[in-house]
């Protein structure tokens, strides 16, 4: 598996990826768009309002799957001091930071109109906007140094430990009494019998799709940026060094 | 379509959740494009040298 966290490997690899994701990116999103606008009927209780989870509840799945991915990048920086992993931090965190954006402005936006105000400091809503504030810590401690090995340490670090809040957004609507609805499907009870119709469920997939496909397309042009970049600081380092 | 953009009056919430959404997804593209085209221009510079 290393073989391909080797630069090289994976920038012929990534090619082949950025291809077929941007495709799958462009079919799931235009159907996901569809589907969403258009086909799934509008819900009982609220009434169009449900077709703002069609990317509220995608974006919020991103957020906290693309943190998880960079504690992994994390672990494999600090044990093996892999730089590709220490990229990939750097690549994956404004991505990340714009769908916890996106899933906060939608759920305020969503919030309104069925509960009747924008915001609430309940457990759920809290420990997401924490989480924005832990993706612009590590995008700015990936800044804080002259030195980019240190800047990918210390983000590292702090990936790891706030990787604590994620078990606390999956749980917090069950461990404290929240304004949020508890998880519809992502719950293992609810797995085999979804508190959702397939009308709702399967726009809601294809929109997923379409936004893991996009993520895919920018961590790989974000991770080619921060490859090239440091190629540039090592000719820079030759230049002054004659 | 003025009914389509209406959304039984919650057209507001609806379309301002997904217009930031595209907005977001814009600038993150772009900025993303951006710094790739500005990179590749610096290493053939830094090439000629």
């Amino acid at each position: 598996m290393f073989g391909y966290a080797n630069p090289k490997r994976y920038q012929q690899l990534s090619r082949i990826i950025l291809a077929l994701a941007l495709v799958f990116a462009v079919i799931f999103l235009g159907e996901g768009l569809y589907l969403a606008l258009i086909a799934s009927p509008p819900d009982y209780q609220q009434s169009e309002t449900v077709r703002i989870m069609y990317i509220h509840v995608p974006a919020a799945w991103l957020s906290m799957f693309i943190y998880a991915s960079m504690a992994v990048a994390a672990l494999t920086l600090i044990i093996w001091k892999h730089t590709l992993a220490g990229f990939y931090i750097r690549a994956a965190a404004p991505i990340g930071a714009a769908f916890t954006a996106i899933c906060l402005i939608t759920g305020s936006l969503w919030g309104q109109p069925t509960w009747g105000t924008w915001w609430v400091w309940d457990a759920r809503l809290t420990s997401v906007l924490i989480l924005f504030f832990l993706y612009l810590g590590v995008m700015a401690l990936g800044n804080a140094y002259d030195n980019p090995d240190k800047s990918q340490q210390a983000s590292a670090w702090l990936v790891l430990i706030g990787s604590i809040n994620l078990p606390i957004i999956k749980f917090s609507v069950e461990w404290w009494n929240t304004l949020h609805q508890p998880a519809s499907l992502t719950s293992l009870s609810r797995m085999a019998n979804p508190g959702i119709h397939p009308d709702m469920l399967v726009p809601l997939l294809v929109m997923a799709g379409g936004f893991l496909c996009l993520f895919v397309v920018l961590a790989i042009l974000r991770l080619n940026n921060e490859i090239l970049s440091r190629k540039i600081h090592v000719m820079r380092l030759r230049t002054i060094h004659g | 379509m003025a009914e389509f953009l209406n959304m039984n009056g919650y057209g507001f919430y609806i379309w301002s959740a997904y217009g930031a959404a595209l907005t977001i997804f814009i600038a993150l593209a772009l900025a993303t494009l951006y710094k790739s085209f500005r990179l590749k221009r610096e290493q053939r510079l830094l090439g000629k040298d």
